[in-house]
C-alpha cells in the first residue's frame, strides 16, 4: 500500500494504480472522456489532466495513465488545471459542436462558444472504440489511420474507387468490412455517439430476442432468464457471448465484484437414485406460424396471448403500458381470437386447451386497468368455456365491464391501407360476415406438449396419447402407464393453475404410497449449539450494512450509514460488507457475535421477506435465539426506488437502521410451541373422493376413520355407470368399497353424524353419533379431510315431476343401462343444458353436464342409430380431451342447437289427435326463428348443488363456504385443497362439481397434503403469537370476537382471556382491539412499534 | 425527531402488512419504480395489527402523515384482519378530524403483492397530498427534559 495526497487529504491506495482510479474509488471527481475502467488507459482526451508534485517539482499529467507512487501529491482542481481543461474543452467543442457530452462538460466549465473554427466532426479521436475492439473483442476492426491533422479512425481496406481525396480525408469510416462481428461494443463505448454499425460492417445486426418476453424485447448475452427464477442469477448464452467466440472480452468477469463469473463451468450429468418420478415438465404454447390467415409474424400488432401477457406485465417489454408493439402508440381497440391451435381438426389439433377462454377474459379485464384511454375490447369465440370454480362470475364481470363477446369465427386479418391497423373479417353466429378494425389482435393460442419431453418420456416407456400428452390411466391416475412414474400439470393435458397444483399434490401423495416404507431414511437433522441466555444482559447490538455490490452502495452512502449506526446507543459493533448474504459474511457475523458478545443483530440490506430466514439461521448458529434479529430494508424499499436522490436515500437508510435498532433493542427470545401430532386422519364422506383419500392414507400406514352419513358407500358414483371412455364405473366403485371395508387401518362409521369438534392441527377430537342413537363416540385425529360430496338439483320447472317423460341426466343414464321400455320405443330425444345452472339461482357452471349429455347421447346412438337426438345448449363446455367426443357426437348426427339465456326453451304438453305430446319450443339463433320439437323423452342437465348438512360441517370445523355453498379453499389457485385453518383439507364435489377423474385426483391431493402433517411426530407452531398480561385483562372478550382463528377463549372462572398458542397465527388483531393493552403479540409487541415510531 | 419549519420534505410513516403491501413495496423496488423518499416503513404482520394508538403516536412524534396499507378485501392472509383495520380506521378518522387533523394526513389503502406500480403511484400521491399541508404541529409532543427512548 502507498499513501497519496489528493487535494490536501491523504488516501491509502494499492501500488500501481492510476491517479484517476484512486480518485474515483474515493469519490473525487475528475472529468474524463477516453477513460473506461476495463480498458488500458490512453490519455488521448486530456481532460483528466491534474497537477502533481514529485520531489517539490510541479507538473501536469493525465491522471488516467499516470501510476501513483508513494507520497505523490495531487491537485485536481487548481486554477491552472481548470484553465488548461477549459482550453482543451474549447478545442473539443470546436471539433464536435453537436456532441451532447462535450457541450455538457463545456457548460460545467462555463464555456459557451469555442472561439475556434468549427469543424463539425463527431469523433474526438479518444480511441475507446479502437481499444475495446482490439483489447476486449479481439477483432481490431477499427484503428487509427493518418497522422497529425489527417488522423482519423477507419476500418481496414480503406482504398475505395471513386472516393475523392477531399471526402476521404473527412470521412471516418470509408468502407464496410465483413470482418466485424456486429457485436456493437464500439457503439456502446463511444462517448459522442459518432459510430453507427452501418458505418463499419456489411453485416446486418441481428438483435438477440428475449425469450422471456417472447421476442418483444432484446437481451444481452449475459442475462437473467426469468425475473422470478430460483436462484435468481444470470446465465451466459455461449452462442452469442464474445468470450466464447473469440476468447476475449471478459468484461462481465472483471466487473463482477463477487468474482462469480466462471467461464470454465461445464454441463454436468448427475445421476439421482429415486423410487418414483413425477413428470411435471409442463407445456409449450402453440406457435401459429403460418397455419392461419391471421398475419402472425407479418404484422407487428398481431401477437400471441403469451406475448400479450408480457405486454401487460410491469416488468415486461413496455413496462406494463398498453402500447402498439410497432409504433408504441397507446392502444384503443383490441380483439382476441379464441381457439387458435385448439378445437381445429383442419390443423390436426382436435382438443380444447381448457384455459384460453378464462385467460382471455382475465387479459381483457387487466388490459382495461392498464389502458391510458377508453379501451374497446372484443373476444371472438366459439363456446365460452369458463367451467372452473367461480369462472362464470368472472365472465359476467367482463360483460359488465363492457367487454364484447362475439360468437363467430375470424377467417382473415388484413392490414388497413393508411394507418397500419388491422381489419378483421369474421362470420357471426347468424352466418353473416362482418368487418372490424383494431389496433391490436391477440391470438389466444392453445397448449401443446413440448416435443422434446414427449420424446424423452417415450424412451422411458411411458404411454402418450395421440396428441403427445402423457396418458393417464383411469382410475390409477395420476400414475402413468409405467408404475412409479406419475404426471402432474400441463404435461398430462391442458389444465389451469388450480388443477395443476391439485395434480402436483396428488402425484406427491401417490408417490408417497409407493415409498412410505423408506420415509425419513435419507433425511438429515441439523444440530444447533445451545442458545445463550441473554435475559440478564444489557442490549449489545451488532449492525451489518450491505453494499449489495452497487445495488445499494451505488446510491446510498454505506460507510456513512455504518458510521451513523455505530454512533447510536446500544450499538457496540457496526461494519459494512460487499454482500452481507454471502457465505463468508455469515461466518464473519458469527465471529463478530462471539468477539463482541453481541446479543442482538441488525442487518441493513434487502427484504426480510427473502433474506430474514438466512440471517436468523446464522445468528442461531452463533448461539442466539433467532428472534433477536431485525432487518432494515435499504435496497428494495430504498436504493432501488430512490436511484436519483442519493442524499435522501442515505438519510432514509439511516432512519430505517435507527428504527430497526429501536425494535430489536427490546426484542425477546421466543420459543415456538412444539405440538405432538396424532398420526391418524378423519375423512368425512364415503363417496369416491372420501374412499380414495382414505385408501391413499391407509395404504401408507396411517390410521383413518371414515365417516358416512348414509348406510351406503359410493355417494353420487352409485348413480354413474360408464364414462365417456366407456369405463365401468360401478365395477370401480364396488372394488373401492371392498378395499375400504377390508383395510385393516380404516375404521368405517356408517349412518354417522358429527356432534362436536374440538382441538387444532395435530390434535383434533371429533365426537360422532351413529344410527341416530344417543351413544356418542370420540375420535382423536391429526387431520381432517372433508369429502361431503354434492347432489343433483331437483328442477321445479320444465314439467319435471309432472310428466314422466321429463327426466334428469342421471335418471336417463339409469334408464339406458336398464334398457327400459321407453328407451326402446324412443324415436326423438331432447336434452336441455343448463336447466337451472348459470342463472340467478345458481350462478355457476356445473362443469360435468355437457360431458354427461354427450356421453348419454352417444350411448343412445349406439343402441339405436336411428334415434333423433337434439341437445339445446348455451355453450358446449366439453373442455380438454372431452372435445373429441363432442366432435364425434356431431359426426354421428346428434343435433346441437344453441339458445340464449333470456330465451330459455319452453316445455309444454299439447294434445294432438288424442295424443298427449311433449312439446319443446325455443328460439334458434341461426335461423332466428321459433322452433318446436315434439319429443318422446326430455333429459334435463340440472346443476350439481351442495348437499344438506354441508353448512353444519362448515360451522363445526370453522371452515368457510362460498356463495354457492361449496367449501372455500385457502387460496383459489395455489392452495386448492387446503383450508386457511391448518390441518383441514377438502376434496371431491364438496369443493365444486367435477369429473370423476378430477375427484380422484383431488382426493389423492388432499391425502398428500394431509401426509405433510401426519408424517411428523411434532409440528412447530408460530413463534410470534399473542400473550395475555393477566393483571391487565378485564375479561371483556373484545379480542375473542375479532380472532379469526378462534385461538382466544374467555376463562369464566378466572375472568380473563387465554391464548391457545397452537391456533394463534400472530396477526395481532386482538392486540389492536384490546382497550387496556392486556393482550400483545410476541416478536412485534406494542412497545417495539412505539419505540420505532419514537426513534423515527 | 427534529422540529421542521417547512414542509418540503415531510416524513410519512407507512405501516405495511407483511403479506401484501410490504411485498408490493418490494416489487416496486425490484421493478425500479421510483417514488419520493419520504416514507419510513414499519413492517407489521397484518393491517389488523394497527392499534389506533400507533397512528396517534406517529403524529405525536412529529410524522407529517401516516399510511396504513393492507391486503385487498377478501385477500387477507389472516382471513379478515384488513376489514377489522378498516373499521378501526374509519372511527379513528372521525376522531382525528374532530381534533382538527386534516383528512389527507392519515390514509388507508389496499395494495397487493403484485401491485408494485400501484404502490409507487400511491406513495407519489400520498406525498403530494401531504406536501400541500402545513407541517404537522397539532399533536406533536413537547420533549422538554425527556430523554430519548424515555416514554416508559
Amino acid at each position: 500500500m502507498i499513501n497519496v495526497i489528493i487535494n490536501n487529504r491523504e488516501y491509502k491506495a494499492e501500488k500501481g494504480k492510476s491517479i484517476l482510479k484512486i480518485a474515483l474509488e474515493n469519490g473525487i471527481y475528475i472529468p474524463s472522456l477516453c477513460y473506461h475502467p476495463f480498458l488500458e488507459p490512453a490519455g488521448t482526451c486530456r481532460i483528466c489532466m491534474v497537477e502533481i508534485e514529485v520531489n517539490g517539482r510541479k507538473r501536469h499529467v493525465t491522471s488516467c495513465n499516470y501510476q501513483a507512487g508513494d507520497g505523490l501529491i495531487v491537485t485536481t482542481d487548481s486554477d491552472e488545471i481548470i484553465e488548461t481543461r477549459k482550453w482543451i474543452l474549447k478545442l473539443l467543442l470546436a471539433r464536435c459542436p453537436d456532441s451532447e457530452i462535450i457541450r455538457k462538460l463545456a457548460g460545467e466549465y462555463g464555456i459557451k462558444e469555442p472561439g475556434f473554427i468549427i469543424e463539425n466532426d463527431k469523433c474526438i479521436l479518444c480511441g475507446l472504440c479502437v481499444r475495446i475492439c482490439a483489447e476486449r473483442m479481439g477483432r481490431s476492426v477499427i484503428n487509427f489511420t493518418g497522422r497529425g491533422i489527417d488522423r482519423k479512425i477507419d476500418t481496414p481496406w480503406k482504398y475505395v474507387k471513386g472516393l475523392t481525396e477531399k471526402n476521404k480525408s473527412l470521412e471516418h469510416f470509408t468502407i464496410q468490412t465483413d470482418y466485424c462481428m456486429t457485436c456493437g461494443a464500439c457503439v456502446s463505448v463511444c462517448p459522442t455517439g459518432a459510430i453507427t454499425l452501418e458505418d463499419i460492417t456489411s453485416h446486418k445486426p441481428v438483435p438477440i430476442l428475449s425469450e422471456f418476453n417472447h421476442g418483444l424485447s432484446n437481451r444481452s448475452p449475459v442475462y437473467v432468464p426469468y425475473p422470478q427464477g430460483v436462484p435468481n442469477v444470470p446465465v451466459i448464452d455461449r452462442d452469442t457471448c464474445i468470450h466464447f467466440r473469440t476468447g476475449k472480452c471478459g468484461i462481465c468477469s472483471d466487473s463482477c465484484p463477487a468474482g462469480a463469473i466462471d467461464y470454465e463451468q461445464e454441463d454436468e450429468i448427475v445421476e439421482i437414485n429415486a423410487g418414483a418420478i413425477i413428470l411435471s415438465s409442463g407445456f409449450t404454447e402453440y406457435d401459429p406460424g403460418s397455419d392461419y390467415n391471421y398475419g402472425f409474424k407479418k404484422f407487428p400488432n398481431v401477437v400471441t396471448s403469451i406475448q400479450f401477457e408480457r405486454m401487460l406485465s410491469a416488468s415486461g417489454p413496455y413496462k406494463g403500458e398498453l402500447v402498439h408493439p410497432g409504433t408504441k402508440d397507446h392502444l384503443k381497440k383490441i380483439a382476441w381470437i379464441q381457439c387458435v391451435g385448439s378445437r381445429d381438426a383442419a390443423n390436426k389439433r382436435e382438443y380444447c386447451s381448457t384455459v384460453c377462454c378464462t385467460y382471455a377474459i382475465k387479459q381483457a379485464i387487466i388490459a382495461q386497468e392498464h389502458a391510458k384511454e377508453k379501451l374497446t375490447e372484443t373476444i371472438y369465440y366459439m363456446d365460452m368455456r369458463t367451467q372452473g370454480k367461480d369462472f362464470d362470475r368472472f365472465y359476467e364481470r367482463a360483460v359488465h365491464l363492457g367487454v364484447q363477446f362475439v360468437r363467430g369465427k375470424v377467417y382473415k386479418i388484413e392490414e388497413a391501407q393508411n394507418n397500419g391497423n388491422l381489419i378483421l373479417t369474421y362470420i357471426n353466429e347468424k352466418g353473416n360476415p362482418g368487418h372490424e378494425e383494431y389496433d391490436l389482435v391477440i391470438l389466444s393460442v392453445g397448449l401443446k406438449p413440448s416435443p422434446e419431453t414427449s420424446e424423452m418420456v417415450k424412451k422411458a416407456g411411458v404411454l402418450l396419447n395421440k396428441d403427445g400428452f402423457c396418458h393417464m390411466e383411469f382410475p390409477i391416475l395420476p400414475e402413468t402407464s409405467k408404475q412409479g412414474i406419475f404426471v402432474a400439470g400441463g404435461f398430462g393435458g391442458p389444465v389451469d393453475i388450480p388443477d395443476t397444483v391439485m395434480q402436483a399434490s396428488a402425484a406427491a401423495g401417490s408417490a408417497s404410497v409407493l415409498l412410505h416404507k423408506s420415509r425419513h431414511t435419507l433425511t438429515k437433522t441439523k444440530e444447533y449449539p445451545a442458545e445463550r441466555d441473554v435475559s440478564t444482559e444489557k442490549p449489545r447490538i451488532g449492525v451489518f450494512v450491505c453494499h449489495c455490490g452497487i445495488n445499494i452502495g451505488g446510491v446510498v452512502n454505506i460507510p456513512a450509514v455504518t458510521d451513523y449506526a455505530r454512533s447510536l446507543d446500544y450499538v457496540v459493533y457496526a461494519e459494512h460488507n460487499l454482500y452481507t448474504c454471502s457465505q463468508d459474511t455469515q461466518e464473519r457475523i458469527k465471529a463478530m457475535v462471539k468477539e463482541h458478545g453481541l446479543n442482538r443483530v441488525v442487518v441493513a440490506s434487502c427484504s426480510p421477506r427473502t433474506h430474514e430466514p438466512l440471517f436468523q439461521e446464522t445468528i442461531r448458529e452463533a448461539c442466539l435465539n433467532k428472534y433477536l434479529f431485525e432487518m432494515a430494508n435499504i435496497r428494495d424499499q430504498c436504493s432501488w426506488v430512490h436511484m436519483h436522490s442519493p442524499g435522501k436515500a442515505t438519510e432514509k437508510a439511516k432512519d430505517l437502521v435507527r428504527m430497526a435498532i429501536a425494535m430489536v433493542r427490546v426484542a425477546q427470545p421466543l420459543r415456538p410451541l412444539s405440538l405432538p401430532v396424532v398420526q391418524s386422519a378423519l375423512v368425512i364422506g364415503g363417496g369416491i373422493a372420501g374412499m380414495t383419500a382414505a385408501l391413499t392414507l391407509a395404504d401408507q400406514g396411517f390410521k383413518v376413520s371414515l365417516l358416512e352419513k348414509t348406510s351406503r358407500l359410493g355417494g353420487m358414483a352409485n348413480r354413474l355407470f360408464y364414462n365417456l371412455n366407456d369405463e365401468d364405473i360401478q365395477a370401480y366403485v364396488s372394488e373401492l368399497i371392498d378395499r375400504v371395508k377390508n383395510h385393516p387401518l380404516i375404521a368405517l362409521y356408517m349412518n354417522t353424524t358429527i356432534v362436536d369438534v374440538t382441538g387444532y392441527v395435530g390434535n383434533f377430537i371429533t365426537e360422532i353419533m351413529m344410527n341416530k342413537g344417543k351413544a356418542t363416540e370420540k375420535i382423536e385425529h391429526g387431520t381432517v379431510i372433508i369429502a361431503t360430496g354434492a347432489k343433483e338439483y331437483i328442477p321445479p320447472d320444465y314439467l319435471y315431476g309432472k310428466d314422466k317423460r321429463v327426466v334428469t341426466q342421471l335418471e336417463l343414464e339409469e334408464k339406458i343401462v336398464k334398457n327400459e321400455a321407453d328407451i326402446k320405443e324412443c324415436h326423438t330425444l331432447v336434452m336441455i343444458q343448463c336447466a337451472g345452472s348459470r342463472n340467478e339461482e345458481h350462478r355457476y357452471c356445473s362443469k360435468v353436464c355437457c360431458m354427461q349429455a354427450v356421453k348419454n347421447a352417444l350411448k343412445l346412438k349406439e343402441i339405436n342409430p336411428e334415434m333423433e337426438i337434439f341437445i339445446l345448449y348455451r355453450d358446449m363446455r366439453t373442455y380438454g380431451f372431452f372435445e373429441k367426443y363432442y366432435m364425434s357426437a356431431r359426426a354421428k348426427g346428434i343435433t346441437f342447437l344453441c339458445y340464449e339465456k333470456n330465451n330459455a326453451p319452453y316445455v309444454q304438453q299439447v294434445t294432438r289427435e288424442g295424443h298427449n305430446i311433449l312439446n319443446i319450443e325455443f328460439h334458434d339463433m341461426i335461423l332466428d326463428e321459433k322452433i318446436a320439437i315434439n319429443t318422446d323423452i326430455l333429459a334435463l342437465s340440472v346443476p350439481t348443488v351442495p348437499p344438506e348438512g354441508a353448512g353444519e360441517i362448515a360451522t363445526l370445523y370453522k371452515v368457510p363456504r362460498n356463495e354457492d355453498g361449496f367449501f372455500l379453499e385457502a387460496h383459489v389457485k395455489l392452495r386448492p385443497v387446503d383450508f386457511a385453518t391448518h390441518g383441514i383439507f377438502v376434496c371431491g364435489l364438496a369443493h365444486y362439481p367435477k369429473d370423476i377423474s378430477e375427484a380422484i385426483s383431488q382426493a389423492k391431493a388432499a391425502a398428500g397434503r394431509a401426509v405433510t402433517i401426519l408424517s411428523k411426530d411434532t409440528i412447530e407452531a408460530e413463534g410470534k403469537v399473542s400473550y395475555v398480561r393477566e393483571d391487565r385483562c378485564a375479561g371483556c372478550g373484545a379480542c375473542v370476537e375479532v380472532c379469526a382463528y378462534h385461538a382466544l377463549t374467555l376463562n369464566p372462572e378466572k375472568g380473563i382471556v387465554e391464548v391457545n398458542e397452537a391456533l394463534c397465527k400472530g396477526c395481532g388483531a386482538c392486540a389492536a382491539t384490546c382497550r387496556s393493552s392486556a393482550i400483545d403479540v410476541k416478536g412485534i409487541r406494542d412497545e417495539q412499534i412505539l419505540l420505532a415510531l419514537e426513534s423515527m | 425527531m427534529e422540529e421542521k419549519k417547512e414542509n418540503n420534505e415531510p416524513k410519512i410513516v407507512a405501516f405495511l402488512c407483511n403479506w401484501c403491501s410490504y411485498a408490493g413495496a418490494d416489487l416496486a423496488g425490484v421493478s425500479r419504480f421510483q417514488y419520493p423518499a419520504n416514507i419510513r416503513v414499519i413492517r407489521i404482520p397484518c393491517s389488523g395489527r394497527i392499534n389506533p394508538l400507533f397512528i396517534v403516536k406517529a403524529l405525536q412524534e412529529g410524522a407529517d402523515g401516516v399510511l396504513v396499507s393492507g391486503c385487498h378485501p377478501g385477500d387477507c392472509h389472516y382471513i379478515s384482519g384488513n376489514l377489522a383495520a378498516r373499521r378501526k380506521f374509519a372511527l379513528l378518522k372521525n376522531f382525528l378530524s374532530y381534533l382538527g387533523i386534516e383528512q389527507d394526513r392519515v390514509q388507508f389503502s389496499w395494495v397487493s403483492a403484485s401491485e408494485g406500480n400501484i404502490f409507487a403511484s400511491l406513495i407519489k400521491k400520498v406525498v403530494d397530498n401531504i406536501k400541500k399541508l402545513p407541517a404537522n404541529k397539532k399533536l406533536v409532543r413537547k420533549r422538554v427534559g425527556v430523554q430519548e427512548y424515555g416514554w416508559y
